[in-house]
C-alpha cells in the first residue's frame, strides 16, 4: 500500500528537499505551491500526511489549517507545521487550531523524517 | 468725399488694432507683467459696454423726438454706481466669495444651486439679448449706409455686410473670450480691447459735440439760445416715463449679463468700485454732455425727414468734415462690437454652464468621473453657443428687415432683463427669500413682460390685433396694453409697471408662504451675511466619497496640473503631508465645489461632485447655524464650529498619529520574525542538502552537481539578504559616505534600465522622454542608478497589467528635477500606500521573493541625496515621484 | 440689514470711539448719496411744463439744472471713495477688519 504525502510549500528548493527525503522512504509526494486553493488540493487528493509551510502566498498556513479543521473529514489528518519565523506566538496558535507537530525552519532531515513517520504512525495506529 | 472702401479698410484696420490690443494684453497677461491691466482705470472703461450702439446714436434720436427724456437711461447707472456701498460691493463681493460665473449662476446659487432657475435666466437673457444683438448690427449697417449713399461708386450691399460684421463679432468673441476654461479669471484681452474701445466711443461723441457747440453754433451761449428757440425748447417731460426709466435703466444696469460679466466677473478687486463709483457717472455725463446741442443743430440744419438717430453722423457729412464723421462712425463702430462680444460672452457661459452641461451631465448618469474630458467640452459647448447667438442675432435682424420695430427695443430688452431684479436684490438681502420664490416671480415677470410689451411691440403677425383691441378671446380686462382695465398710460410703463410689481409681488407671497431647502437657507445666510461670514457654512459630507474619483474629475475639469496642485495644497492644509490625497472632510468638498464652479458653474458643480459623493448632506451644527435667524447666535456657532473643526481636526491627528505607531509598533515586532524568516528560508534549503549530500551514498553524478548549486545558491541569496540588511542600517545610522561625481541622467537611467531589464523576463516595457533626461546632475550617481534599478525591477516584478508598461518622465520643477515613474498595473491600494516605505512592507504575497527592503533603501538614499521619494496617487497604476536637487550640497553632513 | 444689538455684543462698550463713530457717520452718508441722487432727479417733475403755458422752464436752464446735480454726486461720490480708502488703510492693520462696515 503506497502512502501518500502532500507537501503545501511556495519555495521550491526546500520542496525539492522533502521530496528527495521522503520518496527514498518510499512515499508518493504530491507538491502544491499556492495558499489561495489550498484546502480543495487537499480535499481532492486525500493525503495520508500534510507538510503546510505558514507563510504561502495567497492564503496563510494557519488558515488553511483553521478551514481544514473545520471540515469533518479532516479531523484526523496528520498535519506537520514548517515555518520560518519560529516565534512562540506562532507554535501556539498552531496548537490552538488542531496542527499535529509544529517545526522550525531550517531542520533536520532526520528531524523531518521522524516526526513524519511518528504522525503516520499514529494516524495508523488509530 | 471719404469713399465706402477708405471706411471699410479704415474698419478693418481699427479691428486688427482691436485684435492686437487683445493679444498683447493676454500675453502680457500671462507672462505676470502689466499691472495697468488690473487697474480702477480699465476696470471702469469696461463698464462703458452699457453704452451701446443704441446709446450712442439712439440717444440724439432720442432728443430730438424727447428733450432731455434721454439722460433718464445715465441717470439710473449713476445711482446705482454712487450707491455702490448698498448693493454693488455686496453684489461683487458674493459674486467673488462664490466664484460665480454670470448672473445665472449667481441666481442658482443663492437658490440652493437650482438649475431651474438658472435655465430660467438663461432663457430669458437670452430671449431679451437676441434683439439687442440685432439692434446693434442694424445700427453698423445703418451708418454704413449713410456713407454708401454718399459714395457714388456704390458696391456696398446691406445684407452680406451684416453677415461679415456678425461673423467677425463672433470670431473675435471666441478667440479672446473662451481662452480659458475658468471664468474668474479675467479675459484681460477682451476687457482692454473693450477699455479702448470705450475711450474711442468717448472722443468720438466729444469731438463730434465740440465741432457742433462751436465750429456750427458759434459758442456756448449762441448754442444755448438756440435750444431755447429749438423745438424742443421747453422742459416738457412725462412724469411717468422718466421715473420709469431711470429706474429701468438703474436695474437694467445691474441686471444685464454682459454688465455682470464686467462688473462682477471681470472684476479683481472690490477696491475697484470705489474708483468706478464716481468716474464711471462722470463717463456718462460726457457721453450725454453734447447730446442735446448735436440734436437741436441736427433738427435745425437737416432736411425735414432726416432720420434723427443718425445725426452723428450726418451733421459732420452736411458740413464736409469727412473725417470727423469717420471718427463719429469709428465711434459708432465701437459701442456696436464691444457690446456684442461681451455679451456673446456672457449669454454663452451661461448656456454652456446652465443648458449644455446639465444636458450632458444627465447623458452621463453617474459617471462625471469616468468618461471624457470635460474641459474640451465644456469650451466646445461655449464656442458652439458664442456663434449660435450671433446667428440668432443675426437671423433677428435679417427676419424683422431692420426698421423701426427694432428702435424701441432698447428699452425692451431692459425691461426684460429687470425681472430679474426682485430675485437678486431679494437674494442678496432677504434671508426669507425662497426658491419657489424666485421661480413664481421669474414667470409671472417673464410671462407680463412678453404678452404685455415683447408681442404687441412686435407688430402684428405674432399676436392678432384683436386680441390688442380686445384682449383674448373677448376679455377686456386680459388687454395686453391694458391689463385691468387702465387706459390711457404709455405702453413701456404699463407693461413695466405691471410685470415688475405683480413679479416682486409674486415672489414676496410664494416665498413666505414656501419653505426653503437647507441647502438653499445655507446659501442665503451666506449671500445676505457675506461681509460677516468669510468662513463659509459646509454642505458636504464626505464619509463615502473616494478622493481618487474626485481627483480624476478634477483633472478632467481644471487640467492636471492645477488640479495636482489643488489636491496637494489641500492635502498639506490638512495633515502637512503632501503625496496623500487629501480626506473627503466637508471643508475641503467645498473648496473644490467652488474651484469647479468657477469653470463649470454653480449648480454643475454641484451636480458633479454630488454624483461622485452620493448625495449632499447638512451636517446638524448646519442647520442649527440655520435654524436660529439672528446674526448673534451664527456668529457664535461659527466660532463653535470653528473651534470643533479644529478639535475634530486635532483628534484626526491624533488617531492617525496612532494608526502609524500601532502600525509601527506592530512592524518592530514583525520585523526580528521578518529577518528571521528572511535568513532561516535559503538556510533551510542548504541544510537540506547538505545533510542528504552528506548521508546519501547513492546520488549519481548530476544530482550532486545540481544540489551543490541549489546550496550555492541560497547561500548568495543569504549574503543578499545580508546586504540589503546592512545596506539599510548604514544608510539609517547616517554613516555612509557618498561617492559624489558629475554626470547626465540619461547615462545614469540608461545604465539602469539596461541592468534592470537585464533580469528581467523581458515583457516590460520601458517609455522614456528622453530629450528631458538632459540633465546633468551633481550627485552619488551610483547610489541613484540603484534607485533607479530598484524601481524598475519593482515594476518588473509587480506590475500586473497584460502588457506591462513603465513611463519614466522627468521634469524641472523650481531647481529640482522630479522624475516619476508610473506603471500601468494596478498600483498599490490606498490602505497600503503610507506603508511601502517602511521595512519589509510588501504588498500582498511575497511570491516575488524581495525581501521587501528596496522602497525602505530608495527612501534612504534620496533623503542622503538631499531629494526624495514620494508615491504618486491617482496615476492609474503605482506611480513613484523621486525629486533631487538640481546642484547636490552636502548641506546635512 | 443688521440686528441693532450685534453691534453692543461684539463692542462691549457703550460708546464707540470716535474713530470708529467718525466711520459709521461716513457710511451713513454712502447710503444716503443715492437717496439725494434720486430726490434731485425727481425735482423736475414738479416744474410747470409746457402745457403750463408762460411758466414753462426753458431747455437750457434744464440742461444746467441736470448737468449740475450730476456733477455735485460725482463729486460726493469721489470724496466719499478717498475717505473710504483711508480708512480702510488704516483698518488693515486691526483685528477687526472688514466688519466696520455697520
Amino acid at each position: 500500500m503506497s502512502r501518500k504525502v502532500l507537501l503545501i510549500e511556495d519555495e521550491p528548493n526546500i520542496t525539492e528537499a522533502i521530496r528527495f527525503l521522503l520518496t527514498r522512504e518510499g512515499w508518493q509526494v504530491e507538491t502544491h505551491a499556492d495558499g489561495a486553493d489550498a484546502v480543495q488540493v487537499i480535499v481532492a487528493a486525500q493525503p495520508d500526511l500534510v507538510i503546510l509551510d505558514v507563510m504561502l502566498p495567497g492564503k496563510s498556513g494557519m488558515d488553511i489549517l483553521r478551514d481544514l479543521r473545520e471540515l469533518k473529514s479532516m479531523q484526523a489528518l496528520p498535519i506537520l507545521m514548517l515555518t520560518a519565523r519560529g516565534q512562540s506566538r506562532d507554535r501556539e496558535m498552531a496548537e490552538n487550531a488542531g496542527v499535529s507537530r509544529f517545526m522550525t525552519k531550517p531542520f533536520s532531515n532526520t528531524e523531518v523524517l521522524t516526526a513524519v513517520r511518528d504522525l503516520h504512525a499514529q494516524a495508523t495506529r488509530l | 468725399m471719404a469713399t465706402l472702401n477708405v471706411l471699410i479698410l479704415v474698419c478693418l484696420g481699427y479691428v486688427v488694432l482691436l485684435f492686437g490690443v487683445a493679444f498683447a494684453a493676454d500675453r502680457l497677461a500671462a507672462a505676470g507683467r502689466g499691472r495697468w491691466l488690473r487697474s480702477p482705470l480699465i476696470y471702469t472703461l469696461s463698464l462703458s459696454i452699457y453704452c451701446t450702439a443704441w446709446t450712442f446714436y439712439g440717444a440724439v434720436g432720442n432728443a430730438a423726438r424727447s428733450g432731455l427724456e434721454f439722460v433718464t437711461i445715465y441717470l439710473g447707472p449713476t445711482l446705482v454706481m454712487v450707491g455702490w456701498w448698498w448693493g454693488l460691493r455686496k453684489l461683487v463681493r458674493v459674486g467673488r466669495s462664490q466664484r460665480v460665473t454670470s448672473i445665472a449662476d449667481l441666481i442658482s446659487s443663492r437658490y440652493g444651486k437650482s438649475n431651474t432657475l438658472a435655465i430660467c435666466v438663461t432663457i430669458l437673457a437670452v430671449v431679451g439679448g437676441t434683439p439687442y444683438i440685432a439692434l446693434q448690427l442694424q445700427s453698423i449697417t445703418l451708418s454704413f449706409s449713410i456713407f454708401a449713399e454718399a459714395d457714388p461708386t456704390g458696391l456696398y450691399r446691406e445684407g452680406s455686410s451684416v453677415f461679415w460684421v456678425a461673423t467677425g463679432l463672433a470670431l473675435f468673441a471666441i478667440l479672446f473670450g473662451t481662452r480659458n476654461l475658468d471664468a474668474n479669471e479675467r479675459h484681460h484681452g477682451v476687457v482692454t480691447a473693450i477699455a479702448l474701445e470705450a475711450v474711442v466711443k468717448l472722443v468720438a461723441l466729444l469731438a463730434v459735440g465740440i465741432f457742433v457747440v462751436w465750429t456750427i453754433a458759434g459758442g456756448i451761449e449762441q448754442m444755448m439760445d438756440r435750444i431755447d428757440s429749438s423745438p424742443i425748447g421747453q422742459w416738457n417731460i412725462d412724469a411717468s416715463r422718466w421715473t420709469t426709466f431711470t429706474f429701468l435703466s438703474a436695474a437694467a444696469f445691474i441686471c444685464l449679463p454682459r454688465m455682470f460679466q464686467v462688473m462682477v466677473v471681470e472684476n479683481d478687486d472690490e477696491s475697484h468700485l470705489r474708483t468706478a463709483a464716481w468716474a464711471f457717472p462722470l463717463y456718462l455725463l460726457l457721453m450725454s454732455l453734447f447730446v442735446v446741442p448735436i440734436a437741436v443743430v441736427g433738427l435745425d440744419l437737416m432736411p425735414a425727414g432726416a432720420n434723427p438717430d443718425l445725426f452723428v453722423l450726418t451733421v459732420p457729412l452736411s458740413q464736409g468734415n469727412d473725417w470727423l464723421a469717420m471718427l463719429s462712425f469709428i465711434g459708432g463702430f465701437s459701442s456696436a462690437t464691444s457690446m456684442v462680444i461681451v455679451t456673446a460672452m456672457a449669454l454663452s457661459t451661461m448656456v454652456s454652464n446652465h443648458v449644455v452641461m446639465p444636458i450632458w451631465l444627465s447623458a452621463q448618469e453617474g459617471s462625471a468621473s469616468v468618461s471624457g474630458d470635460v474641459r474640451t467640452i465644456v469650451l466646445m459647448a461655449r464656442r458652439v453657443s458664442i456663434a449660435a447667438i450671433m446667428a440668432l442675432g443675426y437671423f433677428y435682424y435679417r427676419m424683422s428687415g431692420g426698421g423701426a420695430a427694432l428702435a424701441s427695443i432698447g428699452l425692451v430688452a431692459f425691461a426684460g432683463i429687470s425681472q430679474i431684479l426682485p430675485a437678486l436684490v431679494g437674494g442678496l438681502f432677504w434671508r426669507g427669500a425662497t426658491r419657489t420664490g424666485a421661480l413664481v416671480g421669474l414667470s409671472i415677470g417673464f410671462g407680463l413682460w412678453i404678452y404685455t410689451l415683447l408681442l404687441p411691440g412686435m407688430g402684428g403677425g405674432l399676436i392678432p390685433v384683436s386680441v390688442i383691441e380686445n384682449g383674448p378671446f373677448g376679455w377686456g380686462f386680459l388687454r395686453p396694453q391694458a391689463l385691468f382695465g387702465i387706459e390711457g398710460i404709455d405702453p413701456m410703463v404699463h407693461s413695466v409697471m405691471w410685470s415688475l410689481s405683480l413679479n416682486t409681488i409674486g415672489f414676496c407671497v410664494a416665498s413666505l408662504l414656501s419653505f426653503p431647502s437647507p441647502l438653499e437657507r445655507l446659501q442665503g445666510a451666506q449671500f445676505v451675511n457675506v461681509f460677516d461670514h468669510s468662513v463659509a457654512p459646509q454642505g458636504w459630507t464626505g464619509s463615502v466619497a473616494q478622493s481618487e474619483d474626485l481627483m480624476i474629475m478634477t483633472q478632467r475639469i481644471l487640467g492636471t496640473v492645477p488640479a495636482q496642485e489643488f489636491f496637494q495644497a489641500e492635502a498639506e492644509r490638512q495633515n502637512g503631508r503632501p503625496g496623500r490625497l487629501p480626506e473627503p472632510t466637508p471643508g475641503f468638498l467645498q473648496r473644490l465645489e467652488r474651484e469647479l464652479s468657477g469653470s463649470v458653474g454653480a449648480a454643475t458643480a454641484h451636480a458633479m461632485i454630488g454624483q461622485i459623493v452620493g448625495g449632499s448632506s447638512v451636517s446638524v451644527e448646519d442647520l442649527l447655524a440655520v435654524a436660529d435667524e439672528s446674526a448673534q447666535l451664527l456668529e457664535y456657532s461659527s466660532q463653535l464650529e470653528e473651534k470643533s473643526a479644529e478639535l475634530t481636526r486635532t483628534a484626526r491627528k491624533l488617531r492617525e498619529a496612532n494608526t502609524k505607531l500601532t502600525q509601527v509598533s506592530a512592524q518592530k515586532d514583525d520585523f526580528l520574525s521578518q529577518v528571521s524568516h528572511e535568513l532561516r528560508t535559503p538556510m533551510t534549503s542548504i541544510r537540506a542538502f547538505s545533510e542528504i549530500m552528506r548521508d546519501a551514498d547513492d546520488l549519481s553524478a548530476d544530482d550532486q552537481i545540481r544540489y551543490a548549486a541549489i546550496i550555492h545558491d541560497e547561500a548568495l541569496r543569504l549574503t543578499r539578504v545580508l546586504d540589503d540588511l546592512l545596506d539599510l542600517s548604514v544608510l539609517e545610522s547616517g554613516q555612509v559616505s557618498l561617492n559624489v561625481g558629475d554626470g547626465s541622467l540619461k547615462s545614469v537611467l540608461d545604465r539602469a534600465v539596461s541592468s534592470a531589464l537585464a533580469g528581467g523576463d523581458g515583457s516590460l516595457i520601458v517609455r522614456r522622454v528622453r530629450p528631458s533626461e538632459r540633465i546633468q546632475l551633481h550627485t552619488d550617481l551610483d547610489r541613484l542608478g540603484q534607485v533607479f534599478i530598484n524601481l524598475i525591477s519593482n515594476a518588473q516584478k509587480y506590475c500586473d497589467a497584460l502588457e506591462p508598461v513603465l513611463t519614466i518622465s522627468t521634469h524641472d520643477v523650481g531647481g529640482q528635477v522630479v522624475i516619476d515613474f508610473v506603471d500601468n498595473g494596478s498600483g498599490i491600494p490606498p490602505e497600503a500606500q503610507s506603508m511601502v516605505f517602511e521595512k519589509f512592507a510588501r504588498v500582498g504575497s511575497d511570491k516575488a521573493g524581495g525581501a521587501g527592503l528596496g522602497l525602505a533603501i530608495c527612501r534612504e538614499i534620496m533623503q542622503r541625496l538631499g531629494g526624495d521619494i514620494t508615491y504618486l496617487p491617482g496615476q492609474g497604476g503605482a506611480g513613484f515621484r523621486l525629486s533631487l536637487p538640481l546642484a547636490y550640497r552636502q548641506a546635512a553632513q | 440689514m443688521t440686528a441693532p444689538d450685534q453691534d453692543e455684543r461684539r463692542r462691549p462698550s457703550l460708546f464707540l470711539e470716535r474713530q470708529s463713530y467718525r466711520r459709521r457717520r461716513l457710511m451713513d452718508a454712502a447710503r444716503l448719496l443715492p437717496l439725494l441722487g434720486a430726490a434731485m432727479i425727481a425735482l423736475p417733475l414738479l416744474w410747470p411744463d409746457e402745457s403750463g403755458g408762460a411758466g414753462a422752464v426753458p431747455m437750457s436752464a434744464a440742461i444746467v439744472y441736470i448737468f449740475a446735480c450730476w456733477g455735485i454726486l460725482i463729486l460726493i461720490s469721489l470724496l466719499f471713495g478717498f475717505a473710504a480708502r483711508r480708512l480702510s488703510a488704516r483698518e488693515k492693520d486691526e483685528p477687526e477688519a472688514g466688519k466696520w462696515q455697520r
